[in-house]
């Protein structure tokens, strides 16, 4: 039985809701171990509560989402910086 | 302006066994905020923090040296999914929590790999919560928080932490993983607390 | 108004989608094909989140990919059954042409391929991961670089989009049964079906990986064990 974790492609739907720009392709650096790469490539569990986003490096937390009726929440401590390309 | 889908039910059952907005299921669905961690038995311990600082530890061993009680409990996770009638086997807290001495209102569960969740320190006391190691007769599976989980049936599932370390004891309440991002601090089935506010 | 304005520009993208067509892939998938006004078009492996509503409110929301490339103000998708599933059901047995869903998208930027983009294409699906691959297969001309498919599929009657496949391009990899004239033992796949079927490293292919979690975790490893950079894997996992 595997845990069933997805990548951060399926970030790109919640995070329309916040952002303006399509965020999965942004490169993002880790806080803990400074590993960059594009959101997409993060592991992402937790659905259907919420998102995880764990760094494929070190697996520390880069991103929380969740949804609930009095509001969304997101938390991007673990992201040091998040760099949007131009090539969107 | 919404757009309905005709025929469209959802997968709800008016089961009056069911906590409101659950539904029936036979399997175990997997449900884990990150990987499932390389604990083993040799290296598993728990530790119970009091507010003074004061640390009390128990080692594998010494766990199965307590007595284990084999609750048989209905579970219900926040995704709706509701299990009736499993069985476990584990150590109530009550007998880990016998000696240790504070004047706390609550806890936090503490995991390996970094999940934490917060509970009022009653309702993990008199009979209400278990660390469990065994399900259903077979030693705890990995991706189900072997080698040892918190079972706190009588809330979401979410608070019944997989891959328990520890119990930190608090004065005050302090939100845990899901419940800092706006989940309900007590969770409730029967209630439907799912969301902070519910 | 702003309203609108608005909300478009904060990336609200909800828009009706009316079923028009299906099209039956196995016992337990089907194709459905929704008129959706107002649709931007999209690029091949991006995907939608389709949220349904029931008449007191309730409401449901799952990923799906566009299992075909952009058509005006269409969009395919290709949804399998999920056993004890909530939106699965309804869209494979009991939508019917006419009925409405709401769509998010398109969505994702990293797992899309694009016509401009140079360089050689390894496509490798499992099971219901074939979909956005299909996409990606459909959306290349004449003038493409080389693409290879690799479909990973339990038996004949599993496979999706049959009619579609036959092509010196694209290689069924039978994992239980296959069919008779088929050599290949079905197994799961391995090093040697990659070096058969797939592209060398050396060509430097953009490699795109789709399907169940424990599937993706292989195919990428396998991919990386042969020589290919990590930084050209992309992977959609579907979970399970």
């Amino acid at each position: 039985m595997t845990d069933g974790h997805l990548d951060g492609n399926a970030l790109a739907g919640p995070l329309s809701t916040v952002f303006t720009a399509e965020v999965t392709t942004a490169v993002a650096a880790c806080a803990g171990c400074g590993r960059s790469g594009p959101l997409a490539a993060a592991r992402v569990y937790g659905a259907p509560m919420g998102y995880v986003a764990r760094c494929p490096g070190c697996d520390q937390v880069l991103l929380r989402y969740a949804e609930a009726p009095a509001g969304t929440t997101l938390d991007m401590r673990g992201i040091a910086t998040l760099r949007l390309t131009t090539a969107d | 302006m919404a757009v309905f889908s005709r025929a469209f039910h959802g997968r709800r059952e008016q089961d009056p066994a069911l906590p409101p907005g659950q539904y029936l299921t036979e399997d175990f669905p997997v449900l884990s905020a990150g990987p499932t961690p390389p604990v083993s038995a040799d290296d598993w311990s728990f530790t119970v923090t009091a507010e003074s600082g004061e640390r009390h530890a128990w080692t594998w061993a010494e766990l199965m040296a307590l007595p284990a009680e084999e609750p048989t409990v209905d579970i219900h996770c926040v995704t709706r999914w509701s299990k009736l009638g499993t069985t476990w086997r584990g150590v109530s807290l009550d007998v880990l929590l016998e000696d240790v001495d504070t004047a706390a209102d609550y806890v936090l569960a503490h995991s390996h790999g970094g999940y934490t969740t917060n509970l009022p320190l009653e309702d993990v006391l008199d009979g209400k919560a278990w660390l469990a190691f065994e399900f259903e007769g077979e030693p705890l599976e990995p991706v189900h928080g072997g080698p040892v989980r918190l079972l706190v049936p009588h809330l979401y599932f979410w608070k019944s932490a997989k891959w328990i370390s520890g119990l930190q004891l608090m004065l005050d309440d302090q939100p845990g993983f899901w419940e800092e991002l706006g989940y309900h601090n007590y969770g409730d089935p029967w209630r439907e607390q799912r969301y902070d506010g519910d | 108004m702003a309203g609108t304005a608005l909300r478009r520009r904060l990336g609200h993208r909800r828009l009706t989608a009316r079923l028009v067509e299906t099209r039956d892939e196995t016992a337990t998938a089907r194709t459905l094909r929704f008129a959706v006004p107002g649709w931007p078009g999209h690029l091949a492996g991006q995907h939608a989140d389709v949220r349904l509503t029931a008449e007191d409110g309730y409401t449901a929301q799952r990923s799906y990919s566009l299992s075909a490339p952009a058509d005006g103000e269409f969009v395919e998708l290709t949804v399998q059954l999920v056993p004890d599933g909530e939106v699965s059901p309804y869209l494979v047995r009991d939508i019917e042409v006419g009925d409405e869903v709401e769509l998010l998208g398109p969505l994702g930027g990293w797992f899309v391929w694009r016509p401009e983009q140079p360089g050689p294409v390894l496509l490798i699906g499992g099971g219901s991961g074939i979909a956005p691959l299909r996409a990606m297969l459909r959306a290349r001309s004449a003038a493409s670089p080389p693409f290879r498919l690799l479909y990973s599929v339990r038996t004949p009657s599993d496979v999706y989009f049959a009619g579609e496949l036959d092509s010196p391009d694209v290689t069924l990899l039978y994992t239980r049964e296959a069919p008779d004239g088929v050599e290949r033992t079905p197994h799961r796949i391995d090093a040697a079906d990659l070096t058969a079927y797939g592209l060398p490293a050396a060509e430097e292919p953009t490699c795109y990986v789709c399907g169940p979690t424990s599937f993706v975790e292989t195919v990428t490893g396998l991919l990386i064990d042969a020589g290919h950079d990590p930084a050209r894997v992309r992977a959609e996992r579907f979970g399970g």
